[in-house]
C-alpha cells in the first residue's frame, strides 16, 4: 500500500552498482564535485522513488556538500519530489496556450477517472496527478508528460487507453 | 520555402552520424578547419544572425566578447532550456538534429578557443537528453570530440546537463548558476558572463538554434544568409504556432515575413478555426506584450516588432493565437500564475509582487474585484519592471502591462458585470 506520509526510504540508501559508475562519470565532466549535484539527484530519485532526507543525507555525503545546500537545491527545483510519489507521475500542462486548448479539461477527466486531486496519489500507489508548467509541445495541445514521455493531441479516448497502460 | 535549418527533420535517424554525414554534415566543421580561426567570427557578424532564445542579441557580435589568450578556461553553455510558454523548437532540433547542433558546438571550441560546451537542457526533455547523449558517444568514438580532433590540434568536450524544472534557468545567469549545482537565482550584470560565466571562466552562452545555424551559415556563406531575411535579420527561422488555428506547429519562414501571413496563411497557421474571428496574437512566447488582431500588419523579425505601435518582440517566434472565445483576462491572470510559480524569489518587487498580481487577477477574472483594483495591477506591474536583478521582473511588467494596455475595456467589463462571460475551460 502507498504511504503517502512514510518519512523515509525502507532499507539501505546505496547507490546501485550501475549508479556507483554513473556517479564517477558525472562527477569527472565538472571541475568540482558540486556542479554534478543536480544530475546526481536525478539519478537518486530514479533509484529510490523520492528525495527523502536519507537519500539527501547520502547525496551530500557522497558529494562532500553541507545537507542543507542539498535540501535548498532539492527544494528549488520542481522535478524533485520530496514527498512520496505514485509509480507514475502524470503531468498535465495547464499554461498558455494549453490552458485554452482543453488542459484543464484534461485534467478533470483523469481526476474523475481515478478519483484523485490534483497533487493526490491513487490509493494503491499507481497514479500522481499533477499539472505542470509549459511542456513545449503547445503545438500538439493539450498535452501531458508521464515516466519522461511526451503525449499529445489528447482525447478522451486517448487519456483512457493511456491509464490503462499505468500499472 | 527550402527547408534548411529544418532540413534533417523528417529524414529518418537523422540523429543517427552516419544518416547525418550522408546528408552533409560535418562538412562545415572541415570547411572551418581550413579557414583562418580569425575569419570565422567576422562572416557571423556579416550574415546577421540574430540569437534565438528571445533576445535576438546578434551571435557574432556576442561571441566576439569573448577575451583572446586567457590563462583560464573558457566554455560555451548552450542555452536548451526550452521553458517560454509558446516555444517548441530547440526540443525538435535536439531530438530529430542534434548532430547539427554539436557541430555548431565543435565550430564554436575551435574558433574561441574553448575548453568544452555544456548543453543544459531542460529536465522535462528526456528524449533529447538522451539522443543528444548517444549523439555524443558517437563522436568520441569516430574521433569527432576529444583529442586533436581531425588532427587540427582542437582538443574538446560536450557535456550534456539535464536541468529539474525551473523556468528561471532560462535566464543565462541563472542558468550558469544551475550548472554550477546551485538553485538558479540569477546574478546581477556587470559582469557579463563573457567575462566571468560558468566556474568563474569566460563562458558565451548561445540558444540551441543560433548554435544550430552556424554550420549553416558557414556552408551557404555569410551573403547568402543576411540575404534569406529582413535587414539585420539574416536567415531563415524555426516559428512555432499555437491556439486557435486550423494549422498550429512548426514552420520554417523567411526572417520578416509578415505576422499576418504566419496566422492566416494556408502555407502556417491557416487562419481562425470555425468560422471564428483571431482576437489577439502573441508574436514571440508569453513573455512578449500581446497584439490586437489589427496589429498584425508587421515583419515578424527582432526590429520591426519593436517599433512603435507594436512594442514588442519577436521573442522565441512562439506566436500564440487567439480568437474571439478566449479571455484575454483569464489568459493574462494565467500567465500571471505562471510567473509567480517561477519566481526565483531573490527580488522583493518580483517574489511579492507576482503574487500579489496574480491574486489582482484571478479576482478580476471570477469577477469580484474593485474598480481601483485595475488600475492599482497596473501601477504593481510597474513597480516590478525595471527593479529586479534579471530581465524576469521586466517580463512580468511588459507581458501583464500589455493587457491592460490594449484590452482595458475587457477588465472594466469584468469588474462592472461581476463575473466573466466568456466560455469556461
Amino acid at each position: 500500500m502507498f504511504n503517502p506520509n512514510a518519512t523515509d526510504i525502507d532499507g539501505p540508501i546505496l547507490f546501485s552498482p550501475e549508479n556507483e559508475k554513473q556517479l564517477a562519470t558525472l562527477i569527472q565532466r565538472y571541475p568540482y564535485k558540486r556542479a554534478a549535484l543536480i544530475p546526481v539527484l536525478h539519478m537518486a530519485q530514479a533509484q529510490f522513488g523520492w528525495l527523502s532526507p536519507g537519500v539527501m543525507a547520502y547525496v551530500a555525503q557522497r558529494l562532500e556538500l553541507p545537507e542543507g545546500k542539498v535540501l535548498q537545491v532539492a527544494s528549488f527545483y520542481t522535478m524533485f519530489d520530496k514527498k512520496p510519489v505514485g509509480r507514475h507521475k502524470v503531468e498535465v500542462c495547464t499554461s498558455v496556450p494549453c490552458c485554452m486548448m482543453g488542459g484543464f479539461a484534461v485534467v478533470r477527466h483523469i481526476s474523475e477517472r481515478l478519483g484523485i486531486g490534483v497533487g493526490e496519489t491513487t490509493a494503491d500507489g499507481r497514479v500522481t496527478l499533477l499539472e505542470a508548467e509549459c511542456l513545449a509541445g503547445c503545438g500538439y495541445a493539450p498535452l501531458l508528460q508521464v515516466n519522461g514521455e511526451f503525449h499529445e493531441n489528447l482525447t478522451p479516448e486517448r487519456i483512457d487507453a493511456l491509464l490503462a497502460t499505468l500499472r | 520555402m527550402e527547408r534548411v535549418i529544418t532540413a534533417n527533420w523528417h529524414v529518418e535517424k537523422a540523429y543517427t552520424l552516419s544518416v547525418y554525414q550522408q546528408h552533409g554534415g560535418f562538412k562545415s566543421l572541415k570547411k572551418v578547419f581550413g579557414m583562418e580561426r580569425g575569419a570565422v567570427v567576422p562572416e557571423l557578424i556579416k550574415s546577421n544572425l540574430r540569437g534565438r532564445g528571445g533576445a535576438g542579441f546578434p551571435v557574432g557580435a556576442k561571441w566576439s566578447f569573448l577575451p583572446k589568450g586567457t590563462d583560464v578556461p573558457k566554455y560555451l553553455v548552450v542555452n536548451a532550456d526550452e521553458g517560454e510558454p509558446g516555444t517548441f523548437k530547440d526540443r525538435f532540433i535536439m531530438e530529430r538534429d542534434p548532430h547539427r547542433l554539436m557541430e555548431g558546438c565543435i565550430i564554436a571550441g575551435f574558433t574561441l578557443g574553448l575548453k568544452a560546451a555544456y548543453i543544459y537542457v531542460r529536465g522535462e526533455l528526456v528524449l533529447a537528453a538522451q539522443r543528444m547523449e548517444a549523439a555524443i558517444a558517437e563522436l568520441y568514438a569516430t574521433g569527432l570530440l576529444g583529442k586533436n580532433i581531425q588532427g587540427s590540434g582542437l582538443d574538446f568536450d560536450i557535456y550534456v546537463h539535464r536541468g529539474a524544472g525551473a523556468y528561471i534557468c532560462g535566464e543565462e545567469t541563472a542558468l550558469i548558476e544551475s550548472l554550477e549545482g546551485k538553485t538558479g537565482q540569477p546574478r546581477l550584470k556587470p559582469p557579463f558572463p563573457a567575462v566571468v560565466g560558468v566556474f568563474g571562466c569566460p563562458t558565451v552562452v548561445n540558444n540551441v538554434e543560433s548554435i544550430a545555424c552556424v554550420p549553416l551559415v558557414i556552408e551557404r556563406g555569410a551573403e547568402w544568409w543576411a540575404a534569406q531575411g529582413s535587414e539585420k535579420n539574416g536567415g531563415p527561422k524555426i516559428v512555432q504556432i499555437s491556439g486557435t488555428v486550423k494549422r498550429p506547429g512548426t514552420y520554417e519562414v523567411p526572417n520578416g515575413i509578415s505576422l499576418r501571413d504566419i496566422v492566416f496563411s494556408d502555407l502556417y497557421g491557416g487562419g481562425p478555426r470555425d468560422g471564428r474571428t483571431i482576437r489577439a496574437v502573441i508574436p514571440g512566447g508569453t513573455s512578449c506584450p500581446v497584439l490586437r488582431a489589427d496589429q498584425l500588419d508587421v515583419k515578424h523579425d527582432f526590429d520591426a516588432l519593436k517599433e512603435k505601435p507594436f512594442d514588442t518582440m519577436a521573442g522565441t517566434s512562439g506566436v500564440i493565437v487567439m480568437d474571439e472565445t478566449v479571455c484575454v483576462v483569464r489568459i493574462a491572470a494565467r500567465i500571471a500564475r505562471f510567473y509567480h510559480h517561477e519566481s526565483c524569489g531573490q527580488c522583493t518587487p518580483c517574489r511579492e509582487g507576482t503574487g500579489w498580481v496574480s491574486k489582482i487577477l484571478d479576482r478580476i477574472e471570477a469577477g469580484g474585484a474593485k474598480r481601483a483594483e485595475v488600475d492599482q495591477l497596473l501601477d504593481i506591474v510597474n513597480n516590478i519592471r525595471g527593479n529586479t536583478i534579471c530581465p524576469f521582473g521586466d517580463a512580468v511588467g511588459m507581458s501583464i502591462g500589455a493587457y491592460l494596455r490594449q484590452f482595458p475595456e475587457e477588465f472594466i467589463a469584468h469588474v462592472e458585470q461581476g463575473r466573466c462571460t466568456y466560455p469556461a475551460w
